[in-house]
């Protein structure tokens, strides 16, 4: 059966898209973000995952308030990233799973997860900026991927407790595949930031770190914040921390967290990363 | 029961919820059509043209034409989409922050800074 191994948490800032492939690594802005990854690519490198189930948000390339699912899950062969209107570079295609992606919907389905089920998604800088920050290019690492987006733009948004229920339900379709598939899951997104209005600017580093404190042993105690509870904390677009509780959901009870950095500012916003590993 | 009744006040916050999504609509969708490089460039080249082509009211129009932020939060507008609106002229979000909270760039980013310490 397939199985999760770790879960991953890392922002998704537009900007590092545009850093990265000016490769500004060593930049003094950016060491203290990007240094904290290649502790994750070594475990990476010696776990050799298969397959990234990633829970991201999107800004506005895939979906227009049109029509603004709640819950949506890649079920492509491939996902291409696309122009998003303001200059990061558009970078090459992913690689799907399209037999995990239906097996985790049916699943997700027959769990009270009524999804909605996209066998074509653009994807944007909130799947494409995670995956290149652990994966890098492509073309040498072959990850295959399934995204799986989360409304953050319109409210009402779903709550702390039902992303958390959703990536429980994700954890048991995974686990009921019949592959041999290891599968790590991307939180991805926050932590606090906000962007529009006269609280633009807004940072909440000990709401953040208590965060990453708890979402190791205590993911209960976050299940019980509202949307509201996110928004005033961790700012209008913290409210994406809901797409960690997704991930933490799937781990199944017990994580052992094997590394973390976090960083003000990347852009507007407090960077979080995380590597918590299941089973501990 | 309309959504935002149960909505608390944040102060510096709109919450961009299915009121402010019908109020915006058509401001929001002109802004997501600048996805494109070709409408990014039509819009530059008969502004006006391209916000009627959209249906965008006068209050969303005046919005369009400040360049003001507030004002296009104020008529609808998602800050996602507005996003895209801002790259036309090439601000990042530190500029619009800036712009928002009456800062210069500088010291909209020494406040991010700060925060941090």
């Amino acid at each position: 059966m397939a199985e999760i191994i770790a879960g991953l948490t890392s922002s998704h800032i537009p900007a590092v898209g545009n850093a990265y492939a000016r490769k500004l690594f060593d930049d003094p802005y950016w060491k203290p973000f990007f240094d904290g990854y290649p502790p994750v690519h070594q475990w990476l490198d010696e776990q050799q995952p298969d397959v990234a189930i990633v829970f991201y948000n999107d800004h506005g390339l895939n979906f227009f308030l049109d029509k603004m699912p709640t819950f949506s899950i890649g079920a492509a062969p491939t996902y291409e990233n696309k122009d998003e209107g303001w200059g990061i570079p558009t970078i090459g295609t992913f690689q799907g799973h399209p037999e995990l992606s239906w097996h985790i919907i049916d699943g997700v389905v027959a769990d009270g997860f009524d999804v909605c089920t996209c066998q074509e998604m653009a994807v944007d800088h909130g799947f494409t900026v995670p995956v290149q920050l652990f994966w890098g290019d492509r073309e040498e690492n072959p990850i295959k991927t399934i995204p799986i987006c989360i409304n953050t733009v319109q409210h009402p948004l779903p709550s702390p407790r039902r992303c958390w229920e959703f990536g429980k339900a994700i954890g048991r379709a995974v686990a009921s595949f019949p592959g041999a598939e290891k599968v790590v899951v991307l939180g991805t997104g926050g932590l606090s930031h906000q962007l529009d209005g006269t609280r633009a600017g807004f940072i909440n580093k000990e709401f953040d770190l208590m965060c990453m404190d708890k979402i190791v042993d205590e993911p209960e105690t976050l299940a019980k914040l509202s949307v509201m509870d996110l928004v005033r904390e961790a700012g209008a677009q913290g409210a994406e921390f809901i797409l960690w509780m997704a991930m933490r959901g799937a781990l199944g009870d017990k994580v052992k967290e094997l590394h973390r950095n976090y960083h003000i500012p990347i852009s507007n916003t407090a960077a979080g990363l995380m590597l918590l590993e299941c089973g501990a | 029961m309309s959504t935002h009744t149960i909505q608390e006040e944040i102060p510096g916050t709109v919450i961009f919820d299915g009121r402010m999504a019908m109020k915006g609509y058509a401001l929001n969708k002109m802004c997501y059509s600048f996805n494109s490089a070709a409408n990014r460039e039509a819009f530059r080249k008969d502004e006006e043209a391209y916000m009627d082509e959209y249906g965008l009211n006068d209050q969303q129009k005046a919005a369009i034409r400040a360049r003001n932020v507030l004002q296009l939060i104020d008529a609808g507008g998602n800050i996602y989409y507005l996003a895209k609106f801002a790259g036309i002229f090439g601000l990042s979000v530190q500029d619009v922050g800036a712009q928002q909270t009456g800062m210069t760039v500088e010291e909209f980013k020494e406040y991010l800074r700060k925060q941090g310490e």
